[in-house]
């Protein structure tokens, strides 16, 4: 309470106080519990500019229960000296002492006693000097006498090893006048309610301080999924280079569309089982465009468009198996094959960021399904120079304006090249995308004009989102094993504003 | 991406100067290749088994250079160096030419038997040659670069290499009852017969890979020469007899394989230097053109009206199969990085898909009401959100009650009318988690999203209604089926305990489950 006693005894000191008091002192001479002067001052500091108060700790050294007893009579080991005549005592009889067990191997150990286990009537024990200097003792004194620095640290450490010596810091104020120093003081009102505002006596009180130190208290909310935010900021990015969103909602696709539709001959090692989960249940793909398979089947075995092929024996079995897509740009085959039924050919941008999966080898960062972010614009004479255009202008919305470019290889894109942005934090080059032309092996079989070129690129949600927010382990973002608190507390997704700070090394 | 391991000194060596790491990095990045690593044997070894053991092993620098899949002429020292070295203009594409022999020319003859295995089979004959130990380590693992990529880990194609002087032609390439064929394999003292060494090789850690390939067949591939040495069994293992050392002079090499249909040989292909430019987005003279695709082992002139560029496809880059592998090539010359970037003027307007659309908006209304938002995995092809939502919870149970979790997210369902015969369902998934069961505000929350969609609490066509129902995974009588725009699109209720312990969970639950998509 600010107008409690010991406050207003505290600033009747002050008053007449040089300087300062401190609050240890003070409640030694109001004869008050030294907590009580601590919370006259805490209470006094809520009020503004009264009083200040600086805290100022000091580490004291105290006895323990048992090492004032050793102060008041001495060591054990001293004591069990003492109780030993100069005929010597049954070690029976002596252990049977209060301070026996201890004071004995203390004792021996300083070589002040012997035991002589031939005696007949058992191990008796006897003196060995005449005289003995109860070091322990005359330490402990020497603390009980406000004398602790005299000892060394050496020394004090072994008498708390003994459990014989306490430290203790001692937290005081030095309380000094304030700027608005009283020794009157009013009641202050907690906060402002109903009726001091209808009858108006808010304007004759005053009010206690809010402490705006203090953390204010976090509303109830319900939190959108930091991998989420980051796909909503991408979706937007596309839509604001006029991209439309294709349909992806088909996690099963078939081998055709996955991978024959990109011209991915049949024996390449990504229609492996041991990187593409094929199903069982449906096995096969009930349908496809007969047309446009038989066209493709021909690119892949004969060639054709300028083409040399593949020349194998392409075979449908292996196109109607049924797999979790492998990436999206199956999805995006399908869309390029509608766009390419259309007469005229109208240009056009598409975009989908969806999951896909892949049976790989699971560490800190690779789970087997992840999204996938993919971007395809289809025009006449679109050139790798377009490309990079495009790609420039849509990094630089992600906030990475450095780019480079390096050649690549990618079964369904020639020319095909890696997207390098360079890392502020990292402090080198890292990846940061995929992109090429289509082949024209893969588009002029659906049936796209021969002078129209498409360009794609693609990079996964998860890579960008880690970096984004700090996470090293991917089980931590994605999955059950998701950790809710990072939920809740991921800030806003702005990907082209905020620094890129150096918070993972995941490369 | 194959990575090749290449020592350092020697590459300078070869390539006539040194690099900084940077600069070699640089020159990589350039051509497309990637300086993946910086290392040595040492370094590999304590990685992966400890300091000790990496006690006196080679410190010697060694490049781990990523190779682009398409590009197996670049898959040793010897390969790099010259595709390096041609790409620098340092020196001229080398032109491979067939030589005949001075005496008789070798032959294989291959039997009818083979058919039914592995029906094809090639060999060569390198005359003259002179090894030097890291050549020879170079050439042999060179040969296993090729079989772990372009022969797709031997089951396409598998080589053997032989010292040709050890042997005696013709030789004979057939197939026999693995009974039947009995020799003594690499590196092995004694001989065995084919079923033998399958079982041997059962627990060798390299071989045991590619077994599978002829395991089971009634006869197996096998290699003599005219005096009936073993040479090899395909794709498993050669013989002992004809191995090749550092001394070996002249190396016979056979390929064995289930298809063939790659020719070796110089092919012409002739590109207008428009069309490159065009589809690069330069504007170069035809000649600058030829320049560049000279560089990439391409050797390339200006023909005809002088638009045209012939270029000559040498057996190594069996990679370019249309003009569009050339055009990459004179870009990859010319450098990405020097090429103008230009907005194209594809005009279109932008369009959500309006499954997405509507998730996009009502997870920002489930988030607003309280709601956090999960993210779970699909890989399962799963029918329902229900388990990775409580899965979530269990992971989580340290944290403060109540646990409120949504996710809007894609079920697969069997579809006979889809053409692959499954279809995706966009599924919404709420749970309530706390010390009491909350039917009531799991309720609440599907009220909220009828009232979000425009659908009024009716029993008409157009509304909604929920009706008492039963399901597996709710507590008897506290489950109800949703009903809306005149379907069943879900349920909802309190969790049975029996599901609630199986997740490990130990508060009550209520969860609400529907399908999204009639609201479209």
């Amino acid at each position: 309470m600010a107008d409690g006693p010991v406050a207003e005894l505290l600033l009747q000191r002050l008053e007449a106080a040089d300087g300062g008091l401190d609050s240890a002192e003070v409640a030694t001479q109001l004869g008050v519990e030294h907590q009580a002067v601590v919370g006259a001052v805490k209470s006094l500091q809520a009020l503004g500019e009264v009083i200040e108060a600086e805290l100022r700790s000091t580490k004291r050294w105290e006895l323990t229960e048992e090492g004032e007893e050793i102060a008041r009579e001495g060591s054990h080991e001293a004591r069990v000296f003492h109780s030993i005549p100069a005929e010597g005592l049954a070690q029976s009889e002596l252990m049977r002492l209060p301070s026996g067990k201890v004071g004995f191997s203390k004792a021996m150990s300083n070589k002040w006693i012997r035991v002589d286990k031939s005696a007949a009537e058992g191990p008796r024990v006897f003196r060995v000097v005449d005289k003995v200097e109860d070091e322990v003792q005359r330490r402990l004194q020497l603390v009980q006498g406000g004398q602790a620095e005299e000892l060394g640290e050496k020394e004090r450490s072994e008498l708390r090893k003994r459990k014989l010596l306490n430290a203790v810091t001692l937290k005081t104020y030095w309380v000094s006048k304030g700027s608005a120093f009283s020794t009157r003081i009013s009641k202050q009102e907690a906060e402002l309610s109903p009726e001091m505002i209808s009858s108006g006596s808010w304007r004759d009180r005053s009010f206690k301080s809010y402490n705006f130190a203090a953390r204010g208290m976090l509303p109830d909310s319900g939190h959108l999924h930091p991998l989420l935010k980051v796909r909503s900021q991408f979706r937007q990015i596309f839509l604001e280079m006029g991209f439309t969103e294709m349909p992806t909602d088909n996690f099963i696709e078939s081998s055709f569309w996955n991978f024959d539709a990109l011209f991915q001959p049949q024996q390449h090692p990504a229609r492996d089982q041991h990187d593409t989960f094929f199903l069982r249940d449906p096995a096969e793909a009930l349908q496809l465009p007969m047309d446009y398979v038989q066209r493709v089947k021909r690119t892949h075995s004969q060639g054709g468009y300028g083409s040399q092929g593949y020349k194998y024996n392409w075979k449908l079995d292996e196109a109607r198996k049924n797999l979790l897509r492998t990436h999206t740009t199956a999805a995006s085959a399908r869309a390029l094959y509608r766009l390419a039924q259309k007469k005229p050919f109208t240009p056009a941008k598409y975009f989908s960021i969806d999951r896909v999966f892949r049976n790989e080898t699971l560490d800190a960062t690779h789970l087997a399904e992840f999204h996938q972010i993919e971007g395809v614009v289809a025009d006449h004479g679109l050139t790798l120079g377009h490309l990079m255009g495009v790609l420039r202008e849509f990094f630089s919305k992600l906030g990475l304006t450095q780019l480079r470019f390096k050649p690549a290889y990618n079964p369904y894109t020639e020319p095909s090249m890696e997207v390098f942005s360079y890392h502020q934090g990292l402090k080198k080059w890292v990846e940061v995308g995929n992109s090429g032309i289509f082949r024209p092996e893969m588009l002029l079989p659906m049936g796209l004009p021969e002078n129209v070129s498409v360009i794609a690129w693609g990079l996964s949600l998860e890579r960008p989102t880690m970096i984004k927010y700090g996470i090293n382990n991917i089980r931590e973002l994605v999955g059950h094993k998701v950790n809710l608190q990072m939920v809740y507390d991921s800030p806003l997704c702005r990907l082209d504003t905020e620094p890129k700070t150096p918070q993972t090394q995941a490369a | 991406m194959p990575t090749v391991s290449v020592k350092r000194d020697l590459l300078f060596k070869a390539l006539g100067r040194t690099y900084t790491d940077e600069e070699f990095d640089e020159l990589c990045f350039e051509f497309g290749l990637e300086l993946d690593e910086i290392t040595s044997e040492k370094e590999i070894i304590s990685k992966e088994q400890g300091n000790v053991k990496a006690e006196g092993a080679s410190d010697v620098v060694l490049y781990k250079i990523d190779v682009p899949a398409n590009r197996y002429d670049l898959l040793c020292l010897e390969g790099l160096v010259r595709g390096l070295q041609v790409f620098k203009e340092r020196i001229k594409a080398p032109v491979y030419k067939r030589v005949m022999p001075n005496g008789e020319i070798q032959k294989l003859i291959v039997t009818e038997e083979t058919a039914k295995i592995r029906p094809f089979a090639v060999a060569a004959v390198l005359r003259n040659i002179k090894f030097t130990k890291d050549r020879y380590d170079s050439f042999i693992e060179l040969q296993e670069k090729l079989h772990q990529n372009i022969c797709r880990k031997r089951a396409l194609v598998a080589i053997g290499t032989h010292d040709l002087d050890t042997l005696s032609g013709p030789f004979t390439y057939t197939a026999k009852r693995p009974s039947d064929i009995k020799f003594k394999p690499l590196n092995k003292t004694k001989e065995y017969t084919a079923c033998e060494l399958m079982n041997i090789y059962k627990t060798d850690n390299h071989l045991k890979h590619y077994l599978h390939i002829i395991e089971n067949k009634p006869l197996y591939p096998v290699i003599y020469d005219s005096n009936g040495v073993v040479l090899s069994m395909p794709p498993i293992i050669n013989g002992n007899h004809s191995k090749i050392t550092v001394n070996t002079r002249n190396v016979f090499i056979e390929c064995t394989g289930t298809d063939f249909t790659k020719e070796l040989g110089y092919r012409k292909e002739i590109v207008r230097a428009d069309l490159i430019n065009k589809k690069v987005g330069i504007r170069e003279t035809p000649e600058n053109l030829a320049k560049l695709l000279t560089r990439m082992y391409l050797k390339s002139e200006v023909i005809g009206d002088g638009n045209q560029i012939e270029i000559e496809i040498p057996p190594t880059r069996a990679d370019i199969i249309h003009a569009c592998d050339i055009v990459e090539d004179a870009a990859i010359a010319y450098g990405y990085n020097n090429i103008q970037m230009t907005l194209p003027k594809t005009y279109t307007i932008a369009n959500q898909f309006p499954l997405n659309k509507l998730t996009e908006l009502l997870r920002h209304d489930m988030a607003a009401a309280g709601f956090t938002e999960a993210l779970t995995f699909a890989l399962v092809a799963r029918t329902t959100l229900l388990p990775g939502l409580l899965k979530t919870i269990a992971a989580n149970r340290k944290m403060p009650l109540p646990l409120k979790l949504f996710e809007i997210s894609d079920i697969v369902v069997k579809d006979s009318t889809k053409d692959v015969g499954a279809k995706n369902y966009r599924h919404l998934c709420a749970v309530y988690y706390n010390k009491n069961p909350g039917f009531e505000i799991i309720h609440g929350l599907l009220d909220r999203i009828m009232q979000l969609l425009d659908v009024p609490p009716t029993k008409d066509k157009g509304g909604y209604m929920i009706k008492a129902s039963e399901g597996p995974a709710f507590f008897p009588g506290r489950c109800a089926e949703i009903f809306a725009r005149g379907q069943s699109i879900g349920k909802l209720g309190v969790l049975h305990p029996d599901v609630i312990t199986k997740f490990e969970l130990t508060m009550p639950c209520s969860s609400l489950e529907i399908n999204i998509e009639p609201f479209l």
